[in-house]
């Protein structure tokens, strides 16, 4: 594989944002990952994410690990900085990332390899140091650049392309997400770009570590009938429960809504999520109950959907750890060297 | 094994045998830094179990007017306190010496020698009938082991009783208690033998301008003073107490006086794995980031050092060495990292690496390792040991030169990237094998993918052959043109230069240098080189060229740093020869006189 440029050329009416920039702005180079392949969905509704949050593309910082997730970053936003790491190792990238500058804006994407297996120990300690980042789990359940291997996330009973029959049990990593506490926690599907792209807004807006489990088929090794991580049985068994969207902060809420039905949560920055129920009696801001939910329509064969769990008044890392507002890497020299007196006076203490 | 005999005033060795976790490492603490403040030089050396209460512990004392640290396995006096060793402790003091043990049980029959003297003193019956409570008697018996050492020694009382006073200023209860016991055991000796020793202390005035540290709370302080922002690290043996100097400095120096928030983010990290990966996120964001670990985390962090060193994101690696393979002797000292440091990953990888000999150079080298991470965008190690890091060691006093510029190496700011036509990550425009970095959030010409798969120079994925060995190349030579900016080997030459010639690492140069100066009382003049950087500078090569022998003294069992120099130098290895010594502990002079001894024909001197 080589490095391909995109021609640059654009239609001259394309919508553009408040920073004046179109959606070709958000693009990276062209994708080398396999015609249809639900990843490349995905990689679009974050561009188009990024256009519609008027973000500027060199405040993001986008990680990756190893495997097709891990290459898609060089497919959106080509002035932002990138980092392609080690296999599954990219949460920590983030975590020292974010500890070194906390005002960029932090997009992590994996995959089932990168997160459930090699890296699950990083996955699952970066939910509980809830580090500010967009986290996105490419799952597609197999490993698609080492021919078709099964990975953790595929189900008991499905079928290679090869016809072998997986017998272990899956991990789950919206149930893993949401007992370790994650703050944000979705599901969604590369194909439904009107449903992810306000999660993804959402998950950007969100104060720690926003996870969005994507269903993303795999059409070389595992679109066929015995996978339940192809394009026809997503579409089958996908049931959304809250549809999500979310209001700028520059705009206002003017509708009012049935109580009950709609559900406000004010982020961070002070932009509002809106989330409007679709399954009956469910809420998103119970933790409890969402696993409850997971697991009685789980039982099912249902794959639900949306932004299924959210808290939004929790500490992130720099919570936790106190740290100063002003990023670490603007911190003048002068400030965090103590200088000789105070070193003369230490060391009367070492006598 | 050859050493002096002349034990006596202000020369002597002390060895305390007492069980894990009964609060003996404080007492032993404040002895050593009695001496210390007597004015006489002296080391202490922990021989700690890896365990936290219940097995035997020791703790040795040497004192030496003439300033030499290194440690020495002759013990004049050893304090036997626990049931468990006495028959090693025992064993352990030279003949002629003393042994103060608790004569509350009787000694038995097998342990008596008749070539030593037994004091006896009743350490835990004295407790039992001044104190209540049995851990207060568990606790002060060890300051009435104190006490009784002070009559022995003649230590300063007054010296002793005012570290207790500046001790529990506030625990006015606990003073009271430390006094009498040290008063029980003081007052037992003089009572019942003639004090003081032969062996003992006379105040001097030759610590005047030293401070008493460790290793790594000095490191720990040059990672503040080089104004390093993240520390990202998982508890391990013996290099937890960087992380815990670095926090406590930190939350002296680095609380912002108007929010009370920290200027540092201090990460403890699931794994080492985790804790290496944060300092790259945190050094690709331009912070001076590092992770203080050992061997076993070193071998967990090598996937991640390779990406650093192919990707060149700067980044500080402190290896505090202990006894390996594997878990090895977690608690025992070696210098069994040398080769993995300089070569950590796969693939051709090639690392700069400092090698601290006391905490004076911990403190140094932790603040030079930013500059050079920095500006050759690699990572660095500050390789020292378990030794260095965790023994207070008598060291000159520290110094700042407020003047001090932090070399960020080639960062372009927003301004250079406004003006810049284009900007590419990988390229060499200056010819001194180091490219411009760029920092995210800067400047949209800036943005570019940091990766660890195959580049070009344009910072672009590459498969080509020749654009990935142009890369290859550049990064070889990079690192390699360190070698003049790492600390300058330390060279103590003989007039006129000598055949032989001494080559040594880190802390062994204590020992080397006392054995050195031994060996020139008997006529023997040999030439000594101390490496303290890698890659190695023109001035190593040149050493081994102008000796007949190069005797490697060195602290591991396959000769490390005599490979590390035959395959970065072009020395005959016929000509490099090894003294190695890896049992766990600190070297001593005498295993150097040892390895030394069949080389002197070459000088035509015969020494005992």
């Amino acid at each position: 594989m080589s490095y391909i440029t995109k021609p640059s050329a654009r239609h001259p009416r394309l919508p553009t944002n408040a920073l004046g920039l179109t959606v070709r702005d958000y693009e990276g180079s062209m994708s080398t990952l396999c015609a249809g392949c639900g990843h490349d969905s995905v990689t679009a509704a974050l561009v188009q994410t990024f256009f519609e949050l008027d973000v500027e593309p060199h405040r993001i910082a986008k990680l990756s690990g190893i495997g097709c997730s891990s290459k898609t970053p060089t497919y959106f936003v080509s002035q932002a900085h990138g980092f392609n790491g080690v296999h599954g190792r990219m949460p920590a990238i983030a975590a020292g990332a974010n500890a070194a500058n906390r005002d960029l804006l932090f997009v992590g994407i994996s995959g089932d390899g990168d997160s459930l297996s090699i890296g699950l120990g990083q996955f699952c300690h970066a939910i509980r140091r809830n580090v500010n980042m967009l986290y996105l789990l490419e799952n597609n359940g197999v490993y698609g650049l080492t021919k078709g291997q099964f990975s953790a996330s595929a189900d008991i009973g499905t079928t290679s392309k090869r016809g072998e029959v997986n017998a272990q049990g899956p991990i789950d990593p919206i149930n893993l997400a949401l007992s370790l506490g994650a703050t944000f926690v979705a599901r969604s599907f590369s194909g439904d770009k009107k449903q992810l792209v306000p999660i993804l807004a959402a998950g950007l807006r969100h104060n720690g570590f926003a996870f969005v489990d994507v269903v993303s088929p795999c059409v070389a090794f595992n679109d066929h009938p015995g996978s339940t991580k192809s394009y026809a049985h997503s579409r089958s068994h996908m049931h959304e429960v809250v549809e999500t969207d979310l209001v700028p902060l520059r705009a206002e809420i003017r509708t009012d809504y049935a109580e009950g039905s709609v559900k406000l949560i004010t982020m961070h920055d002070g932009s509002v999520v809106k989330l409007s129920k679709v399954a009956e009696e469910y809420d998103p801001t119970d933790r409890r109950g969402v696993l409850n939910h997971l697991s009685e329509t789980g039982a099912r064969g249902e794959i639900a959907t949306g932004l299924l769990y959210i808290e939004e008044a929790g500490a992130d890392m720099h919570g936790f750890r106190g740290t100063v507002d002003r990023p670490l890497v603007d911190l003048p020299f002068e400030g965090l060297c103590p200088g000789g007196a105070a070193l003369e006076e230490l060391q009367r203490e070492w006598r | 094994m050859a050493h002096d005999s002349t034990y006596g005033v202000n020369d002597f060795g002390l060895k305390i045998a007492t069980v894990n976790g009964t609060g003996s490492a404080s007492a032993n603490g404040l002895l050593l830094q009695a001496l210390f403040r007597m004015g006489v030089p002296v080391s202490g050396k922990n021989v700690f179990p890896s365990n936290i209460q219940g097995l035997p512990t020791w703790y040795e004392i040497r004192v030496n007017a003439d300033g030499y640290t290194a440690r020495s396995p002759d013990f004049q006096i050893v304090l036997a306190m626990n049931p468990e060793s006495y028959a090693r402790d025992i064993e352990e003091v030279v003949s002629g010496g003393w042994i103060l043990h608790d004569s509350s049980r009787e000694l038995s029959d097998e342990f008596k020698r008749d070539d030593v003297t037994f004091l006896g003193v009743p350490f835990a019956d004295l407790c039992v009938q001044r104190f209540d409570g049995s851990r207060t008697r568990i606790l002060m018996k060890n300051i009435t082991y104190v006490g009784a050492l002070v009559a022995l020694l003649d230590i300063d009382m007054d010296v002793v009783k005012g570290m207790l006073r500046e001790k529990f200023a506030t625990k006015q209860h606990l003073m009271d208690a430390n006094f009498i016991a040290i008063e029980l055991g003081y007052d037992y000796v003089q009572e019942h033998f003639d004090c003081p020793l032969p062996i003992r202390l006379e105040t001097m005035d030759a610590t005047k301008d030293s401070v008493m540290v460790t290793g790594n709370a000095a490191a720990a302080l040059g990672c503040v003073y080089a104004g390093a922002t993240v520390g990202a690290w998982y508890p391990i043996t013996p290099a937890t107490s960087v992380m815990d100097g670095f926090a406590e400095y930190c939350n002296r120096f680095r609380i912002d006086p108007e929010t009370g928030k920290n200027n540092f983010c201090i990460l403890q990290a699931e794994d080492e794995l985790a804790a290496a990966g944060m300092v790259i996120g945190a050094g690709w964001m331009g912070a001076r980031a590092f992770t203080p670990t050992a061997g076993p985390g070193v071998s967990l962090m090598t996937e991640f050092i390779g990406l650093a060193y192919y990707a060149e994101v700067p980044s500080v690696f402190f290896d505090i060495q202990r006894a390996g393979p594997s878990t090895g002797m977690p608690t025992r000292t070696q210098q069994g990292d040398l080769l993995l440091c300089a070569y950590a990953s796969h693939g051709d990888t090639k690392h700069i690496a400092l090698f601290p000999a006391d905490p004076k150079e911990c403190f140094e080298f932790a603040v030079a390792a930013f500059d050079l991470a920095e500006r050759f965008q690699t990572p660095t190690f500050v390789v020292s040991d378990l030794d260095i890091g965790m023994n207070d060691w008598m060291i000159p006093k520290l110094e700042w030169d407020d003047d001090f510029v932090p070399d960020r190496g080639k960062v372009l700011s927003e301004e250079e990237l406004e003006q810049a036509e284009r900007f590419y990550r990988y390229l060499d425009v200056d010819g001194d094998h180091i490219a411009a970095r760029t920092l995210p959030g800067v400047h949209p010409k800036g943005a570019y993918f940091t990766r660890g798969s195959g580049h070009d120079k344009y910072g672009r994925y590459t498969e080509d052959s020749d654009a990935y060995v142009e890369v290859m190349d550049r990064l070889l030579k990079k690192v390699e043109s360190a070698a003049d900016s790492v600390p300058a080997p330390d060279m103590y030459s003989v007039e006129g230069g000598s055949r032989l010639g001494l080559i040594s690492i880190g802390g062994c140069h204590w020992a080397v240098l006392e054995a050195r100066a031994h060996l020139a009382r008997e006529g023997a003049q040999v030439d000594y080189l101390r490496v303290r950087g890698f890659p190695f500078s023109d001035a190593v090569e040149q050493f081994v060229d102008e000796h007949e022998i190069v005797i490697v003294v060195e602290q591991n069992r396959d000769e490390q740093l005599r490979k590390l120099l035959l395959l970065e130098t072009r020395c005959s290895k016929r000509k490099l020869v090894s003294v190695t010594d890896y049992g766990g502990h600190p070297l001593s002079k005498g295993i150097v006189l040892e390895g030394v001894a069949p080389y002197l024909e070459l000088l035509a001197v015969e020494v005992p």
